[in-house]
């Protein structure tokens, strides 16, 4: 009888692991998304150049002018980019949420241009043409949006396209908590 | 003859070494900096292929953060502090060795707790089957 039991431990075993894997995709999370170690933070010391070549630099002092600020990282070679790029006017337009862009390891050119076919939300821009500055933050890809409250403090990392959805259900609720 | 194949894999396998993806234009001139930057790449995890250090890995990022990290060895940081510097930025998951920590005590404990295991069956079985096969 013992042996029986014995023999199931195995089956016990996959059954637990299966349990264990697939959970997180049921749960819809994806694993490749990192939580990011720069939440509850105050945002890094910055001073970008703007994309725009009227534009006057973009830096840390800018993310304390408001009660919210959404810090979002581009390029004009990420294609998901374009993508988000409506769902940011809209959360600009509609909702009057300040959105500066951090245009992340691109051509300046290709930039201004990409600015002008997708929109630009962006109350203003930086140029981080080194990628330093988003090291700094923590960026590992782009697209990446971040909340900053007005302590100049991480609330929040979406990594991926931001979707109309992702705002509501999430960066929304974080903006009327504080 | 039925050895050569076994004895082949073998050999590949003992001289196949982790390809670098240092470029020549990252390498410090002081050699010895250049090897502790080595050595501290091939404990930060590449983010974006997660699977691989930044020593080996292709990726821009990586790359970035190779060239990050020979910065500071060059600004007179110590090697504990360059690795504080990433992880403050990317947080744990950026080291190849998870830290100990109560999170992860669990983890580290396994193989011991296995080993642990084995050896509680292993001598249960010695003990009270003397007679089976004997």
């Amino acid at each position: 009888m013992k042996r029986h039991i014995l023999a199931l431990l195995p089956l016990l075993f996959f059954i637990v692991l299966v349990a264990l894997f697939t959970a997180p995709l049921l749960r819809g999370t994806d694993p490749s998304r990192i939580e990011s170690a720069m939440i509850g933070k105050p945002a890094p010391d910055f001073v970008l150049p703007g994309v725009l070549e009227h534009e006057r630099p973009f830096e840390r002092a800018d993310l304390l002018r408001q009660d919210f600020a959404l810090v979002n990282f581009f390029a004009s070679w990420c294609v998901p980019c374009q993508a988000e790029q409506p769902v940011l006017t809209r959360i600009s337009d509609e909702e009057g949420i300040v959105i500066y862009g951090v245009n992340y390891k691109d051509n300046r050119d290709d930039a201004v241009k990409w600015l002008k076919q997708h929109g630009n939300p962006f109350t203003a821009t930086g140029y981080d043409n080194a990628g330093r500055v988003s090291i700094d933050w923590g960026v590992y890809g782009v697209p990446e949006t971040y909340v900053v409250n007005r302590g100049g403090m991480i609330l929040y990392r979406h990594v991926g396209p931001l979707t109309w959805q992702d705002y509501n259900a999430v960066i929304k609720p974080l903006l009327r908590k504080g | 003859m039925k050895y050569v194949l076994p004895f082949l894999l073998l050999l590949f396998i003992s001289i196949a070494n982790p390809a670098a993806a240092v470029l020549p234009d990252e390498i410090m001139s002081d050699p010895a900096l250049e090897q502790r930057a080595r050595a501290i790449s091939r404990q930060l995890r590449c983010l974006v292929c997660q699977g691989e250090d930044i020593d080996e890995s292709a990726a821009g990022l990586a790359r970035d953060l190779r060239l990050l990290v020979r910065e500071r060895l060059r600004a007179g940081d110590g090697d504990a502090e360059v690795l504080a510097f990433i992880q403050a930025r990317y947080g744990d998951y950026v080291l190849m060795k998870p830290p100990v920590k109560p999170a992860t005590y669990l983890l580290w404990s396994t193989p011991a707790l296995v080993l642990l295991g084995g050896l509680l069956i292993l001598f249960r079985r010695l003990r009270f089957k003397p007679a089976e096969g004997g």
